[in-house]
């Protein structure tokens, strides 16, 4: 009698490990198999390739600026005089909201690029052309939730909690530079 | 009875794809290092085919599906493949002056075709235009060995009684076996790189291999996966097949 | 039945929705008969198949674009940029074969144990419907990456309706858009492919309602009547699926990884040109049999007709068989005619795929005519000539003689 609990007790012992072994080996092959799925969506090769683009600067007069299309989205060139240079550099670091110093943000002082994208949610500010609206601190001004950006794309007044974004980018010549 | 005779009936139609069919030239088959479960890319190999492209296809036949950047399957280096790239020229644009401009290439570009279109092609080749290479040997029914066949193929002089029209080629491999491309290679065609002996043979046998890179780029990949994910499989079918026997068991008498 | 879940919030949600015992008495206690063979097997394997198409078909349209310019360059940029993508769109055109080898299987499991017989008639009816549907999303499907097969396969195909009388070509430019297959025509081709698995997942819940409503046919053919003849579908049904599955996807997988192409045509890898036919069109191998009946009739109607009756004819087939018994294992001589009729469907697709010339439309006439005469002549005639064995009165008496 107690032989045959025993021999019976075995058996579902057996059979339990049986089904969980199968289990999970069919679970860890079902998450393997979503992942193509998944990856799929992720930026495909031709796009990230597409990363690096070159600009010609030569022909941004000193004070104005112009807006280039990277990676679908607007760059800031930005030619600075020297009064907005040394009005972004004499902002006291304690005043801002995501301190950063000017100096960090640019590799040339007259040059300021940045990504055109405002950190509140998306929008484009204005202030690239010189009719626009440049906000409280003569930099851009986000029509979509009232944020203002001074010279150094610092994010100044207004609901945005980060500065413009600086890309990667490098000088390959005086005038020409490479995104990316 | 009737099973056999089933299997027997269909063995003899599949078996003999042209029952009825008429002779066609046979292709000389090869051994691809690619074929088979465990077909890899042999990387020198690409690269003669890769030069031979360079040098002798693309003076007419495009390659619009390779970008430059996929020349590190190769086993080219970043910095190789950017100086090779810039070897083109590529036509962007428009400036902010709305025109057109050159530049040199760079990795993300794709291979510049010879002609700027189909009716371009056309017109320079009397009507007859020379294919893009990208896909050429997924194109045809036994592309690789159809088209070392069809480059090592050519005859001097077409059998006694065939009316060989002004301005082709004899090719028993091609249909009704004349070709309008004169033949492209021959020994020593050119001087490999590497110093390899470019025999005709060698010559067919590297560029099929470069062509059915182009055609499958993801080929290793896709092997490599295919054996991991088979021997899960078995493993996961042998086990579900143990607990079933096992659940069935309960009830079985 | 007080309660049906032990967990509470599953037992409140289902008080309030009870999706949750439908399922379970679909898929866990539903009474399945203890005698099913492998056969059985396909039905759920065409289900999932269905859900793979599904899935894998969603995240191709990510990447795809429908146009005509474009749509051959995006099923490339899918093959070589697309993170997986090369396996995706080998999931999805190797899975549509596959799907049409289950369903064909599925199909003929039905045809040798009189499943279709009553009170399976509907049931019998809405698989018809799937497959026919099956065939239009296919058929679709295949003018999608805009290869030189897609190109003249849709020319070919929607050409058949010219053979309509009086409002024939009207209809064809309807179907175009157009003055030829083109940019319309190809965009409606995409929106409807889109649209017709879904509708297919609406038939195949009507397809299982059917089937629950007296169970699942057997290899026997006769009624379930007695208890301890069925069993309870989870777990038996359930692991022997899953194993099933398992061998399926073996097979799936090979295809994918290791002979993509093998069930395709190379042609369709040459970009489509309206100005150049290939010598030689022929669709996939799935529809070899129907394209071989469409030309084997000499004229236009007629053979489009017999094409499309060659299906039709299914929807009769539950009348057309007069036999009362319902299994194959029972019906010595039927059994000999479905052999012949399946190597008769055979060679109907073998010749589907020649030129239909000298001997091919020879044989490609004879096949046709037989495989009208099964179900005209053979079928009704059997029902009054043939006899039949002796049926046992359960399960349990057939398994016994065969020890």
């Amino acid at each position: 009698m107690i032989n045959k609990n025993k021999i019976s007790n075995l058996k579902k012992e057996r059979r339990s490990f049986l089904k969980l072994t199968t289990f999970s080996v069919a679970a860890i092959g079902s998450s393997f198999a979503v992942w193509p799925f998944i990856d799929s969506m992720n930026p495909s090769a031709d796009v990230l390739a597409q990363g690096i683009k070159e600009f010609d600067l030569s022909n941004i007069e000193e004070g104005s600026s112009k807006t280039v299309k990277w990676r679908g989205k607007p760059v800031f060139i930005k030619h600075r005089t020297k009064n907005e240079i040394e009005e972004a550099r004499n902002v006291k670091l304690s005043e801002l909201k995501d301190p950063q110093k000017d100096e960090d943000r640019v590799l040339k002082p007259e040059w300021l690029i940045v990504v055109g994208v405002c950190s509140h949610l998306g929008c484009i500010p204005s202030g690239q052309k010189v009719s626009d609206a440049k906000g409280d601190f003569n930099g851009w001004f986000c029509p979509c939730h009232g944020s203002h950006y001074d010279s150094s794309g610092r994010v100044r007044k207004g609901p945005a909690p980060r500065n413009l974004e600086v890309p990667k980018y490098k000088f390959i010549d005086t005038n020409k530079i490479k995104l990316g | 009875m009737i099973r056999n005779f089933f299997f027997i009936i269909l063995t003899i139609f599949f078996l003999t794809p042209n029952l009825f069919g008429e002779e066609k030239a046979v292709l000389k088959k090869q051994e691809w290092d690619f074929q088979g479960i465990f077909g890899r890319y042999d990387k020198p190999t690409l690269q003669r085919g890769l030069q031979i492209y360079q040098e002798v296809c693309s003076a007419c036949h495009g390659m619009k599906r390779l970008r430059f950047r996929e020349l590190k399957d190769l086993g080219f280096t970043q910095e190789q493949i950017k100086q090779y790239a810039e070897t083109f020229e590529i036509t962007d644009g428009p400036n902010d002056l709305g025109e057109m401009f050159t530049r040199p290439g760079e990795p993300s570009d794709a291979f510049v075709s010879p002609y700027k279109n189909k009716e371009e092609a056309k017109a320079a080749f009397g009507g007859a235009y020379p294919l893009d290479l990208s896909l050429l040997t997924k194109s045809m029914k036994n592309g690789p060995d159809y088209i070392y066949s069809l480059l090592t193929g050519y005859e001097d002089e077409p059998p006694k009684g065939f009316e060989l029209p002004e301005g082709l080629y004899y090719n028993p491999y091609h249909d009704g076996n004349v070709i309008g491309m004169p033949p492209p290679l021959y020994d020593e065609a050119i001087e490999y790189i590497d110093g390899t002996n470019a025999s005709l043979h060698q010559l067919s046998y590297d560029i099929v291999n470069f062509l059915n890179w182009t055609a499958e780029p993801e080929l290793e990949k896709r092997k490599s996966l295919g054996i991991k994910v088979i021997l899960f499989l078995l493993v996961l079918t042998a086990l579900l097949y143990v607990t079933m026997k096992e659940i069935w068991s309960r009830i079985k008498k | 039945m007080a309660k049906k879940f032990k967990n509470k919030t599953l037992a409140w949600l289902d008080y309030r929705l009870p999706i949750f015992s439908v399922l379970k008495e679909a898929l866990v206690d539903h009474p399945t008969p203890r005698n099913l063979n492998y056969w059985w097997n396909f039905g759920s394997l065409a289900g999932i198949t269905l859900i793979i198409m599904i899935v894998s078909g969603l995240m191709l349209s990510m990447h795809y674009v429908a146009h005509v310019d474009l749509a051959f360059d995006s099923v490339e940029h899918i093959m070589r940029d697309v993170n997986y993508g090369w396996l995706i769109r080998y999931i999805h055109s190797v899975g549509a074969s596959m799907f049409f080898l289950i369903v064909y299987i599925h199909i003929s499991r039905g045809l040798y144990y009189g499943s279709y017989k009553s009170p399976r008639e509907v049931l019998w009816w809405l698989g018809i419907i799937i497959f026919l549907l099956m065939i239009a999303s296919a058929f679709l499907g295949y003018t999608l990456p805009w290869g030189q097969m897609s190109f003249w396969g849709a020319t070919v195909i929607t050409n058949l309706f010219s053979a309509i009388p009086l409002v024939g070509d009207s209809i064809v430019t309807w179907l175009w858009g157009g003055f030829s297959v083109d940019n319309p025509t190809l965009n409606r081709f995409y929106s409807l492919h889109f649209l017709i698995p879904f509708v297919i997942v609406g038939i195949v819940f009507l397809h299982i309602v059917a089937l629950h409503k007296f169970g699942s046919n057997n290899p026997t053919g006769i009624d379930i009547t007695l208890k301890e003849e069925s069993i309870p579908f989870h777990p038996y049904y359930t692991i022997k699926d899953l194993f099933g599955l398992g061998v399926f996807f073996i097979i799936f997988g090979i295809f994918v990884f290791f002979l993509p192409n093998s069930l395709g045509h190379p042609d369709n890898y040459i970009p489509a040109d309206p100005l150049v036919t290939p010598e030689h069109i022929v669709p996939e191998w799935y529809f070899l049999p129907f394209y071989a009946i469409l030309r084997a009739i000499p004229f236009k109607l007629l053979g489009v007709l017999a094409m499309l009756g060659s299906i039709l004819i299914l929807f009769a087939l539950p009348w057309l068989d007069t036999c009362k018994v319902r299994s194959c294992r029972f019906r010595p001589i039927y059994k000999q005619f479905y052999w012949i009729f399946i190597v008769n469907f055979f060679i109907l697709g073998w010749v589907g795929s020649k030129v239909p010339e000298g001997h091919y439309l020879i044989i490609s006439r004879i096949c046709t005519g037989y495989y009208f005469i099964h179900f005209l002549i053979i079928l009704p005639l059997l029902g009054f000539f043939e006899k039949t064995l002796p049926v046992p009165a359960n399960i349990f008496k057939e398994h016994n003689k065969k020890k």
